[in-house]
């Protein structure tokens, strides 16, 4: 961990007692945050994207829990705390912006009243002072007439600014870190690309970390410093996000990367890693990705492979380990 | 044979979507009207992929509805391998009715949960009576199975034990079953995740070739677009505002709207540009701008642009309705 970590996430394990027995959702995944750093985090549905955002703000829904390692934010270890201590972490240094704006947003309370009291709630503020604060992130986030529209309900929104509103909540409390699970998926691509937009200046500015979370490489290469790939539950590959995309060194990163249409492209079939994703009732035994892996070689079967350094990136692949040592795809 | 094997000409549906009677009484309010698709034409020809893309709200799958007669028209007309869909008799219908399949965008919606695998692929061969006896019709599901990437084993499953790309395989099976020309596909991939969305598309593109088959392909993806369309037309509010051959409408886009489109999707290849020019959001359809539907937004408007409703000019591969491009000053 260096000094500038804001977070550090230390083989995290998250399981879920099941009838058919323990569900291993997340399994040793290690990763930090710098302070002031994007950092992407990939994957397909079920690959445990949002269930390492949650796990990072204490909302597992139970029976789930997280049965191994360490989450730190700065000095503070933040995994074992109470439902009270961790209710002043979450928000006031940790926000989240989620998927659906219709969802995150209270309908029967007006934009004033939702974030004035997110404010008050973080912040020693008096309400006039809040009011005005409020107005001045709605401001911020681009929501035009500010001043006249806070006292809209959110129906009175469309999509998209009801995600600039839920982005001005998040940052209502100054918050060092903000978890954007999927906050474009549910936009247009022109109301999309605005809301990157904003996301990533108003972060920038306050210096506020983001871990964002989605399953559009193309959001991640326009938006973040580094990346990281998931697969069942594990880290595949993490590193600066022009590396990985550009030079992918897992296959399964490079199979994804493959696989997606570019506006650019003129080849006439796309790369297609068969099978699908295993359940996670039915992981293979050593790494997850062997069967439908093109490299895949005995050692692959037997023994699983935990991120190891490899330049600027950490690699979970055993094509990378030293001795083996024959390298690039 | 003509070369155009469907064609929409004006193609119009309009919703009502007033409030109820009373309210309207009692508010002193209009009805009113929703121009969910406004007055498009397009042809497409034997074998080929024609692509409609555009934002959600855009007319995309209400065009695709009509033309499968999930939908009556408003108005306008549809025609399919010469003959006219919307007012044929009911007997000449079903007969055409067999030469079309749609495949929709999510597979856990579409498919059945309470029938076995078999069934849902055997359901059009039953309606249209295209195969006789069951040993022919269990050869046949069989033999679809095989096409789509599956095995005959799993014709005696039920849909939840398959995964979402599996899925849409049972949905292409179906769709192939009646021996269609045709299949509308709207949003075929949307539900899907990447590394199984391109094993869907590229599915697709073997079938087509194989079967000679013609698509019309929905999306909102211009990526996918891109990869899978031999023409493209671009939806916006309802109106179709450019068509042109596929790898002109990226190279060379005229339409303001198709600019604002491309500028706006994700750069995978890391250029480094910026969306300066993505502005607003789509108005509400219920009361669209005057003129042209998308001048608050655009960056090229002038003064005819509120006060006249564009016509489609011809360009290099296609045409455009707009006025900018019409006095050529882009």
């Amino acid at each position: 961990m260096t000094d500038d970590s804001l977070l550090s996430v230390r083989d995290l394990v998250v399981q879920f007692p099941t009838r058919h027995g323990v569900l291993t959702a997340l399994d040793g995944i290690s990763f930090d945050i710098m302070r002031g750093e994007v950092l992407g985090v990939v994957g397909e549905s079920g690959a445990g994207k949002s269930m390492t955002g949650s796990a990072i703000i204490g909302l597992i829904e139970p029976p789930g829990r997280i049965a191994g390692g360490e989450i730190w934010l700065g000095d503070r270890r933040i995994d074992n705390l109470s439902m009270e201590a961790m209710r002043d972490i979450r928000g006031k240094r940790i926000a989240m912006v989620f998927q659906d704006p219709l969802t995150s947003l209270n309908p029967l309370f007006t934009i004033a009243d939702q974030l004035v009291e997110t404010i008050q709630t973080h912040l020693r503020v008096s309400a006039r002072e809040a009011r005005e604060r409020a107005i001045g992130l709605l401001d911020d986030v681009g929501i035009p007439a500010a001043a006249r529209r806070i006292d809209d309900y959110p129906h009175q929104f469309s999509g998209g600014m009801r995600q600039r509103v839920v982005i001005a909540l998040a940052l209502a409390g100054e918050p060092e870190l903000v978890i954007a699970d999927e906050p474009t998926t549910a936009l247009d691509v022109s109301v999309q690309a605005q809301i990157i937009d904003v996301l990533k200046r108003l972060c920038a500015e306050r210096g506020t970390s983001v871990m964002l979370i989605t399953h559009d490489m193309g959001v991640i290469a326009e938006t973040a410093d580094r990346v990281a790939v998931l697969y069942a539950g594990r880290l595949a590959e993490i590193g600066p996000v022009r590396d990985v995309i550009k030079h992918a060194l897992h296959p399964y990163t490079h199979g994804l990367m493959g696989s997606i249409p570019t506006l650019a492209q003129e080849e006439d079939r796309l790369i297609q890693i068969p099978g699908a994703m295993p359940r996670l009732t039915d992981i293979p035994p050593g790494c997850p990705f062997n069967p439908r892996c093109p490299r895949v070689f005995d050692r692959c079967h037997v023994e699983r492979p935990d991120p190891m350094p490899h330049g600027t990136r950490r690699v979970a692949c055993w094509l990378y380990d030293e001795p083996q040592g024959e390298a690039a795809p | 044979m003509s070369d155009v094997l469907v064609e929409v000409k004006n193609l119009t549906r309009v919703f009502d979507v007033s409030v109820p009677w009373l309210n309207r009484v009692l508010e002193r309010q209009e009805r009113q009207f929703l121009r969910a698709v406004d007055d498009v034409s397009f042809q497409i020809r034997r074998g080929e992929t024609f692509a409609l893309v555009g934002e959600s709200g855009s007319g995309k799958s209400t065009i695709a509805k009509m033309i499968v007669g999930l939908l009556p028209a408003s108005g306008g007309e549809i025609v399919f391998d010469g003959e006219r869909l919307d007012t044929s008799s009911s007997a000449a219908m079903t007969r055409l009715r067999s030469r079309f399949q749609m495949i929709f965008q999510s597979p856990f919606a579409s498919l059945n949960p309470r029938w076995r695998v078999r069934d849902i692929i055997a359901e059009p061969m039953h309606a249209f009576a295209t195969v006789d006896g069951r040993r022919a019709t269990e050869r046949r599901v069989d033999e679809l199975l095989e096409l789509v990437g599956l095995g005959a084993a799993d014709a005696a499953k039920f849909p939840h034990e398959f995964s979402g790309g599996q899925r849409q395989r049972i949905a292409i099976a179906r769709a192939l079953s009646s021996n269609p020309e045709f299949i509308v596909c709207d949003e075929p991939t949307s539900a899907l995740d990447v590394s199984v969305q391109a094993q869907i598309l590229n599915l697709m593109r073997d079938l087509q070739d194989e079967l000679g088959l013609t698509y019309l392909f929905i999306s909102h993806d211009l990526s996918v677009v891109r990869h899978m369309a031999n023409r493209i037309g671009v939806l916006y509010l309802g109106a179709l505002v450019e068509t042109a051959e596929g790898k002109a409408l990226f190279d060379a886009p005229r339409h303001p709207y198709t600019r604002m489109l491309l500028e706006a999707v994700p750069d995978l290849e890391m250029s480094g540009k910026t969306h300066s020019h993505v502005k607003g959001e789509i108005p509400n359809p219920i009361s669209p701008p005057p003129g042209c539907t998308f001048h608050p937004r655009c960056p090229y408007r002038f003064e005819r642009c509120p006060n006249e409703v564009p016509k489609p000019v011809p360009t290099d591969t296609g045409e455009a309705k707009c006025f900018a491009v019409e006095e050529g000053r882009i």
